[in-house]
């Protein structure tokens, strides 16, 4: 454990020294260390850990804040979080960025990382965030008439009916 | 008057006035389950393809919010269908790392044991199933034979075949009886046979070794950069395993090797899950040789496990530790913090993103879908290649549809 805190402190050190001061923030929980950075310098700051220090994405997904009790009311609603991992040295990071409540974006890191197409088109479909530069924002696990971004805190668990006013497609018409 | 065919106008492959439409439908045989693909062909060549996904959605992750820790562990279950005892591994792999929960060796030794079983499930159903695409029909039989075996196991140790919702926060429903271990020693004893089967069924054959070699090339830079893991990315080079790499649960404790290739095709990642299979019976082998004695939950005291009645009924701190479990709005509380966590499963790595807020409801269960994430593989796997490679490359990825969709 205490050589994972080592390659931490010495990557911080690093990251901090090739970006600047005051890009990203740190937290820690655990073993999963978080840079939480603003939108903004996102792209800056996977890039640089992609090429400069050998991390690679595993995951991306979002989460919806609103009404959790641990937070202000000031902080954005959304976060969209990347778990990266570098497979040389089995170390793990997770960056998170913030995208606030009417017309939440994110800049897209499919240019990065080609996997994380489909990911971010979950995101976008359950969330409604978009991410700019993205080359086929659409949606992938709702039908393509839906409205509403079903893992928002304020879309109910069973839904408002939409489930039954679907548009019908009969034989004559078809 | 007979046609004339220099009159036949120079038709390339370059215009796409000739290329045409064919919809892979969500009902296919071929695609195991319900996703669809709409193929863009030139003649039999592949040109483009775009999944469409989305059929089998159920809302699994908003579910994750309305039911409680150890509920949601059968939700959990019906996402790698295949493989269900994996899936509750991770889960509450992800769900102890954030409450601090430590196990005992017991557990540990019995999720190890669960998890493998799981992966040699999932790896039987993924070979013969791919065999059964290219025709191969008694190869497919074989496997699915074995698998009842392990269906078998299920059943003793949680009765269900299928869906066990066995795990539980700090512990499992029941303990392993002998009757348990009995069954996986029947397992152990047929398997190997079986896998030797279906080698000798399968690798020498002209057909198949054609029909897979060289389809479905998957660079190593590639694999990184589609963000793959699991078999799929160790066939391609990347030879990283999450048993080896982050040792979680009783992974130190045993000695095992993790196969790779480097050719990336099909015919890699079908020798990748034939392989691992083989190293899933050693380590299954050595983990009922070594198996702890001892309580398999963690101690009342800690509040997680749900006692059992002897505990309940014969002591204070049992019936009050019940009571809370089991009455609504009272239990154990979760911090108010967010952990990513993974384990290696059968198709990659399974992980987890979980926040909780202090109750025993979580806030967001994020999972790490490799099915989802190895989809996207399929577009640029399959340019170039004819209709007969898209089942090949299809049962290579190992696509599961509730995983897939959620």
């Amino acid at each position: 454990m205490s050589n994972a805190t080592k390659t931490a402190t010495t990557l911080l050190r690093d990251l901090r020294g090739k970006l600047g001061e005051g890009v990203f923030s740190v937290s820690e929980h655990l073993d999963n260390l978080r840079l939480l950075v603003p939108s903004s310098r996102l792209i800056e700051v996977l890039t640089a850990l992609r090429d400069g220090f050998g991390y690679q994405l595993t995951e991306l997904g979002g989460t919806d804040y609103l009404g959790y009790p641990a937070r202000s009311a000031v902080k954005p609603r959304f976060e969209v979080h990347y778990a990266l991992l570098n497979y040389d040295l089995a170390e793990r990071l997770i960056v998170k960025t913030f995208a606030d409540d009417p017309d939440p974006t994110v800049p897209s890191v499919v240019g990065l990382w080609k996997g994380a197409d489909w990911m971010e088109r979950e995101v976008f479909d359950m969330y409604g965030i978009v991410f700019e530069g993205h080359p086929d924002l659409r949606r992938i696990l709702m039908p393509e008439a839906f409205r509403s971004f079903p893992l928002r805190k304020d879309y109910p668990l069973r839904g408002r009916g939409e489930r039954h006013n679907f548009d019908r497609v009969t034989r004559e018409d078809s | 008057m007979p046609i004339n065919l220099l009159d036949e106008e120079d038709v390339s492959s370059s215009t796409r006035d000739c290329h045409w439409t064919l919809n892979f439908g969500p009902q296919h045989p071929a695609t195991h389950t319900t996703l669809r693909l709409i193929l863009e062909l030139d003649g039999e060549t592949i040109v483009g393809a775009t999944p469409d996904i989305g059929y089998l959605h159920s809302g699994f992750e908003k579910l994750g919010e309305h039911l409680n820790l150890n509920q949601y562990v059968t939700v959990v279950d019906r996402k790698n269908y295949i493989s269900p005892p994996m899936n509750e591994v991770a889960w509450h792999n992800a769900v102890e790392k954030l409450l601090e929960i430590e196990l005992t060796p017991r557990c540990k030794y019995v999720r190890v044991i669960i998890g493998e079983l799981a992966r040699i499930c999932d790896h039987l159903l993924c070979t013969g199933a791919s065999a059964l695409d290219l025709g191969a029909f008694t190869a497919f039989l074989y496997a699915f034979n074995t698998r009842e075996l392990i269906y078998d196991i299920y059943e003793e140790m949680s009765g269900y075949r299928f869906h066990p919702g066995y795990t539980r926060v700090g512990g499992v429903m029941y303990d392993f009886s002998d009757r348990v271990i009995d069954r996986i020693e029947k397992l152990l004893a047929t398997l190997p046979k079986v896998i030797s089967d279906m080698e000798k069924l399968l690798f020498r054959n002209k057909i198949f070794l054609e029909r897979m070699r060289g389809v479905g090339v998957l660079t190593k830079a590639d694999a990184i950069s589609f963000c793959t893991s699991g078999p799929i990315a160790r066939a391609s080079g990347v030879t990283y395993d999450i048993r080896k790499d982050e040792p979680y649960l009783a992974y130190p404790d045993f000695e095992f090797d993790v196969p790779y290739a480097t050719e990336g095709d099909c015919y890699a990642r079908f020798h990748v899950r034939m392989e691992e299979m083989v190293q899933s019976i050693r380590i299954l082998r050595q983990a009922l040789d070594k198996l702890p004695g001892g309580p398999v939950n963690v101690a009342i005291a800690e509040k997680f496990p749900l006692p059992d009645k002897g505990t309940t009924y014969g002591s204070m701190e049992g019936l009050i530790q019940h009571f809370e479990l089991i009455m609504p709005n009272r239990g154990f509380d979760t911090p108010k913090n967010e952990i990513y966590a993974a384990v290696e499963g059968p198709s990659g790595e399974l992980g987890y993103y979980l926040v909780t807020d202090g109750t025993q409801v979580a806030w967001r269960t994020r999972t790490r879908p490799p099915s989802f994430i190895h989809f996207q593989l399929f577009p640029h796997l399959i340019r170039n290649h004819m209709i007969s490679d898209v089942v090949a490359v299809l049962g290579s990825l190992n696509i599961i549809a509730a995983e897939l969709d959620r």
